[in-house]
C-alpha cells in the first residue's frame, strides 16, 4: 500500500439552513432570508429593469429571449408529463397565425387578437395532438415535429394566409418598452404559475403520469384528459408567443413554423435542466443574448444550438440549473482521506 | 391516362418506402428512432459526389463506397454520442434530431445546392411500358426497393444477426439474458438503417438536383409514412407508402400539383382521428405486461 | 344483511389469449355485494390475467365482465377504477422517487374521490398519511415521508393497498399481496383485510398462502391452465379431486 497521507476528497455538505423542505419554512435570521431571497428575488427584479434600461436592438433581443423562453417553459411542461414535443414551433406558428389572421382579415386590435390567438392556439393544438397522446413511445414527438414542417410546406404551395410572402402591415403594439414589458411580465408569470402548478397535486400527478401511467389509471385517473390538460396550457404559452412575436413584428410569415422555434426551446432546456422551469428559463436567457450575438454566422447559428443541445445532454445531462442549486446549497470541502 | 397515374404512383410509392425503410428497421430492432436518418440520406449523396468528382471515382465503387461510409457513420455515431443515453427516450431523441439538424444546417452553410450538385444516373435511356416513358433509372428505383424488401426479410429471418435482431425486438431483457449483447445489436442497427438511407438516396437521388433540405424532406416522409403505416410493422409501412404514393400522384394529376404536399399531412389527421397506431400498428397501449 | 344477495361483479365466459398460451379460457363467477372470494391456482394459471381482464388492463377476446349491471368490458382502467373496483398489483407499481405517502395523493386526486366529498385542497396530506397510519406506517415516525424506493419490500405491498384503499373502493382486488411478507407482517395485515371486508367490502382475493387464504375468505375459486376447476366454500374446493390433482403436493400442507 503507499502511503495515503495527503490523499483529499470532495465532502459535500449542506448548508445549515433547512429550508428546502416542501412546505415548512423556518426562517431565523435576516441572513438566511437573504439567503433565501437573493437568488429569486435578484433574477426578478433584474429582468424586471432590463426592458426600461435597454434600447433598440437589444430590448428586441429581450423580446426574443423572453419568446423564447416561454417556448421552452411549455416545452418543460410537456416534458414534466412524458411528452416530448419537436415541434414547439407548431404551438408558436398556431398562435401567430390565428392573431395575424384576425388582425389582418378581420381588423381586430391586438387587445382582442393576443387573447383570443392565446386560448385558441392552445384549443387547437390540444386538439390536433390529443389522438397522439394515447400512443407511447417517440410517436408524439414524430408528430409534433412533422406538423409544423409540413404546414409551412402546405401554405407554401397553397399560397393561402399570404402563402410565401405572408401577411404584412399589421397592428403594433403600442410602444416597444411595452412590448418588452409585456414580455418580460408574461415570461415571469409563466415561470412563477407553472412553478406553483408542477408543485402542487395537480403537478404530482402529471410527473406520476410520466412515471408510471398504468399506475396511475389504477388510481382512477383519466391519463389522457389530464395529458390533453397539459397539452392545451403548453399550447396556449407557445401561442401567446406566437401571437406576440406577429404584433411585435407586424408580420405573418411561413417563418412562423420555423425550424428555430423547435429547437431552441429544447436547446434551452436540455442546456438549463429539465423539470424545474427555472433551468429551461435559464436556458433560454444564456441561449437567445448568444445566438443573436452570433447572427453572423447565419445558419450555422442552427447547427450551433444543435452541438450545445447534443454536448449539454451528453456531458452535463442533469443541466446547469439543478448544477447550480446544488453548488448553492452546498459547501465543497477537501477532506483527508482516512 | 389510368398507366401514367399507375406507373407514377408506383414510383413514387416504392420511392417513399424507400425513404422510410432504413428508419423502421433501426426503430423496428433497437426502439431507436432515428431522427438524423433524412441528414445521412443527404450526406450519403453528397458524399458520392465527392467520391466522383474530386477524387475521380467511377460511379459504382463511389455509390458502394458511400454505403459504405454512411454505414460506418451510424455505427460511430451510436458508439460516441448514443452510448451514455441509450434508454433515456428523451435524451436519444433529441441527440440524434440535433446531429441531423446540424448535419444539415452545415452542408448547407457549405452551399450544397445547386445544379452543380447531381449524382449520375446508373444507367441511361428508358423504355415505354403500356404506351407511358419510364427512364431506366426509376426502373432502378423500383428493382431496389423490391430486392430491398426481399433481402431483408431473408436476412432478418434466416441469419444468427438477424434472429438476434428479432429477440432484441422482442424483449431486450431476456435477449440480455441470453448473451445477446444490447449495443452491439443497436450500433448494427443504426449502421444497417444508415446504409439503407444511403442507398435510396444513391438510386434517388439522380432523378433530381440535390439539395441539403432534401434531408427534412426525406425525414418528414419517413415519418409521416412510419406514422400511417404503422411504426412497428414493414407492411404497414409499406402499405402507408403506397397510399400516400398514390395519393400524391393522384392529387398532382386531378387537383394540381401544389396539393401534393397536402396529402401526407391529411393522411397523418385521418389515421391519427380514426386510428392513431397507424393502419397495420399494434395498439401497443394496453398490452404491456402488468 | 339483504345486500348480501347482490350481484357486484358478474364475469361472464372471459377469454384472453397470449400468442400459444391460452392464459384464461371461458372463465366465469359472479362476486355477490359484500363477499370475500379467493382465487388460487398454480403458477401460470392465468390469475393475474383474470384480474387484468377485469381492471380493463387487458382487453378479453371474448366474453363481458358486469359491474353493478353496467357491462364495462371495453372500458379503460380509469374509468373501471373510478367506478369503484380497486386493485394492488402483483409487481408493485409505485412512484418510488416519491415519499410514500405522496403515492396516496394521486388516487386522492381522482374525480371518484371528489365525488364522494374528500380530499378537497389542503386535505389531501393528512388523509394520506392518516390512510398509511392504518396499514401500520406510524404517523409519528419518519416512514411515511421517505422516498418509496427505500422503504422494504413489506412496506411497498402495503402501501400498494393503501393506495387501492384510497380510491374508497366498492370492489378491492388482491394480487398476491402477501407474497414476499414476513410472517409477522403478513399476521399484522391480514385483520386490516378482515376489517375491511366486515365494514361491507366486496374483496378477491388471490393468494398462494392458502392457510390464511382458507381463514378468511367465503368462497373460493379455483384456476388451472387458465381453466375454472373449482367453486365452492373451502371445504367443498380442497375435496374436489380435480383441486387435488393441480396441487398434487400441497395438498398435505393444507390440510
Ligand atoms: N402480457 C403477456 N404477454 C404474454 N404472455 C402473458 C402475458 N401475461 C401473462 N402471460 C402468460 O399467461 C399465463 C398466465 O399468466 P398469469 O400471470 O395470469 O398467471 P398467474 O396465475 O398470475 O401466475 P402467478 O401465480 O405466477 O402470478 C402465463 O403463461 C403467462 O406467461
Ligand atoms: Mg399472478
Amino acid at each position: 500500500m503507499p502511503d495515503r497521507k495527503g490523499i483529499y476528497r470532495k465532502k459535500r455538505l449542506d448548508r445549515g439552513i433547512k429550508a428546502r423542505a416542501d412546505t415548512i419554512y423556518l426562517i431565523a435570521s435576516w441572513r438566511e432570508i437573504f439567503y433565501l431571497l437573493l437568488p429569486r428575488a435578484f433574477p426578478v427584479g433584474f429582468l424586471l429593469i432590463l426592458p426600461a434600461v435597454l434600447h433598440g436592438y437589444w430590448q428586441k433581443v429581450l423580446v426574443f429571449a423572453c419568446v423564447y423562453g416561454l417556448l421552452a417553459l411549455s416545452w418543460d411542461l410537456l416534458a414534466s408529463c412524458g411528452l416530448f414535443s419537436l415541434g414547439q414551433a407548431l404551438f408558436f406558428g398556431a398562435g401567430a397565425y390565428l392573431a395575424g389572421g384576425l388582425n389582418y382579415y378581420l381588423h381586430l386590435p391586438p387587445l382582442v387578437t393576443v387573447p383570443a390567438a392565446t386560448v385558441g392556439g392552445g384549443l387547437l393544438c390540444a386538439g390536433l395532438l390529443a389522438p397522439v397522446i394515447r400512443l407511447r413511445g417517440v410517436y408524439f414527438a414524430m408528430v409534433t415535429l412533422m406538423f409544423p414542417l409540413l404546414l409551412m410546406r402546405g401554405i407554401e404551395t397553397t399560397g393561402v394566409l399570404g402563402g410565401t410572402h405572408g401577411l404584412s402591415a399589421l397592428s403594433p403594439f403600442p410602444g416597444e418598452t411595452l412590448t418588452a414589458y409585456l414580455a418580460v411580465l408574461a415570461f415571469l408569470a409563466c415561470l412563477f404559475l407553472f412553478r406553483r402548478l408542477i408543485n402542487s397535486d395537480y403537478g404530482l400527478v402529471l410527473m406520476a403520469i410520466r412515471d408510471d401511467d398504468r399506475a396511475v389509471m389504477s388510481g382512477g385517473i383519466n391519463i389522457y384528459w389530464r395529458k390533453t390538460q397539459a397539452l392545451f396550457l403548453a399550447g396556449s404559452v407557445g401561442a401567446f408567443a406566437g401571437a406576440l412575436m406577429t404584433h411585435h413584428f407586424q408580420f405573418l410569415g411561413m417563418s412562423a413554423f420555423a425550424l428555430d422555434y423547435s429547437i431552441l426551446p429544447v436547446a434551452a432546456v436540455a442546456l438549463g435542466g429539465q423539470g424545474s422551469f427555472a433551468g429551461a428559463a435559464l436556458g433560454s436567457m444564456i441561449l437567445v443574448p448568444l445566438s443573436e450575438s452570433l447572427r453572423a454566422l447565419g445558419g450555422l447559428r442552427i447547427a450551433l444550438y444543435c452541438i450545445i443541445l447534443m454536448v449539454s445532454i451528453v456531458a452535463l445531462p442533469e443541466g446547469l440549473f439543478h448544477y447550480l442549486e446544488r453548488k448553492y446549497h452546498q459547501f465543497e470541502t477537501r477532506a483527508e482521506v482516512e | 391516362m389510368i398507366p401514367t397515374l399507375l406507373v407514377y404512383g408506383l414510383v413514387n410509392s416504392v420511392i417513399l418506402a424507400l425513404y422510410a425503410l432504413g428508419f423502421s428497421l433501426t426503430y423496428g430492432i433497437s426502439g431507436l428512432a432515428n431522427f438524423a436518418h433524412g441528414a445521412l440520406y443527404i450526406l450519403s449523396g453528397f458524399a458520392a459526389w465527392n467520391l466522383i468528382h474530386h477524387m475521380g471515382i467511377p460511379l459504382l465503387p463511389a455509390a458502394l463506397l458511400s454505403v459504405a461510409l454512411t454505414g460506418m457513420l451510424g455505427f460511430v455515431f451510436y458508439w460516441v454520442l448514443l452510448l451514455r443515453i441509450r434508454g433515456i427516450a428523451l435524451a436519444e431523441l433529441v441527440v440524434t434530431f440535433s446531429a441531423g439538424v446540424a448535419i444539415l444546417e452545415i452542408l448547407t452553410w457549405q452551399g450544397f445546392y445547386g445544379i452543380r450538385y447531381s449524382l449520375p444516373v446508373f444507367l441511361r435511356g428508358g423504355i415505354e411500358v403500356g404506351g407511358v416513358a419510364v427512364d431506366y433509372q426509376r426502373l432502378l428505383v423500383l428493382g431496389t426497393g423490391v430486392v430491398l424488401v426481399i433481402l431483408l426479410w431473408l436476412f432478418v429471418h434466416h441469419t444468427r444477426i438477424g434472429l438476434a435482431f428479432r429477440a432484441m425486438a422482442q424483449n431486450e431483457r431476456t435477449a440480455l439474458s441470453v448473451g445477446i449483447e444490447s449495443d452491439w445489436v443497436g450500433s448494427l442497427s443504426l449502421a444497417m438503417g444508415a446504409a439503407l438511407a444511403a442507398v435510396a438516396a444513391l438510386v434517388v437521388l439522380p432523378l433530381g438536383v440535390m439539395e441539403s433540405t432534401i434531408g427534412y424532406e426525406v425525414l418528414i416522409y419517413a415519418l409521416a409514412v412510419a406514422i400511417v403505416g404503422g411504426l412497428e410493422s414493414t407492411v404497414g409501412m409499406i402499405l402507408g407508402s403506397f397510399l400516400i404514393g398514390f395519393g400524391q400522384v393522384a392529387a398532382a394529376r386531378f387537383i394540381g400539383a401544389k396539393w401534393m404536399v397536402i396529402v401526407p399531412l391529411a393522411a397523418i389527421v385521418v389515421v391519427l382521428a380514426v386510428r392513431p397506431s397507424g393502419i397495420l400498428g399494434r395498439f401497443k397501449e394496453l398490452e404491456e405486461r402488468v | 344483511m339483504s345486500k348480501a344477495s347482490e350481484t357486484i361483479l358478474a364475469v361472464e365466459r372471459v377469454r384472453k389469449r397470449f400468442g400459444g398460451i391460452l392464459a384464461v379460457f371461458d372463465v366465469s363467477f359472479e362476486l355477490k355485494a359484500g363477499e370475500f372470494l379467493g382465487i388460487i391456482g398454480p403458477n401460470g394459471s392465468g390469475k393475474t390475467t383474470l384480474v387484468n381482464l377485469i381492471t380493463g388492463f387487458v382487453k378479453p377476446d371474448g366474453g363481458r365482465v358486469f359491474f353493478k349491471g353496467r357491462d364495462i368490458t371495453s372500458f379503460m382502467p380509469y374509468r373501471i377504477a373510478d367506478m369503484g373496483i380497486a386493485r394492488t398489483f402483483q409487481m408493485v407499481r409505485l412512484f418510488y422517487n416519491l415519499p410514500a405517502y405522496k403515492n396516496i395523493i394521486i388516487p386522492l386526486c381522482s374525480s371518484r374521490v371528489r365525488r364522494l366529498g374528500a380530499g378537497r385542497y389542503g386535505e389531501k396530506d393528512d388523509m394520506a398519511v392518516d390512510l398509511l397510519d392504518d396499514m401500520g406506517f406510524e404517523r409519528d415516525s419518519y416512514v411515511p415521508y421517505k422516498t418509496a424506493g427505500s422503504l422494504p419490500h413489506g412496506y411497498l405491498k402495503r402501501l400498494d393497498l393503501a393506495r387501492a384503499m384510497a380510491l374508497r373502493p366498492e370492489v378491492l382486488i388482491l394480487d398476491e399481496l402477501f407474497s414476499g411478507m414476513s410472517l409477522s407482517e403478513v399476521a399484522s395485515t391480514l385483520p386490516l383485510i378482515e376489517k375491511f371486508h366486515e365494514e361491507g367490502l366486496s374483496i378477491i382475493m388471490i393468494e398462494h398462502r392458502l392457510k390464511e387464504l382458507f381463514r378468511v375468505v367465503d368462497r373460493v375459486l379455483v384456476l388451472n391452465f387458465g381453466r375454472k376447476i373449482a367453486d365452492g366454500s373451502p371445504q367443498e374446493v380442497m375435496e374436489n379431486e380435480e383441486v387435488r390433482k393441480a396441487y398434487l403436493g400441497i395438498e398435505v400442507e393444507i390440510l
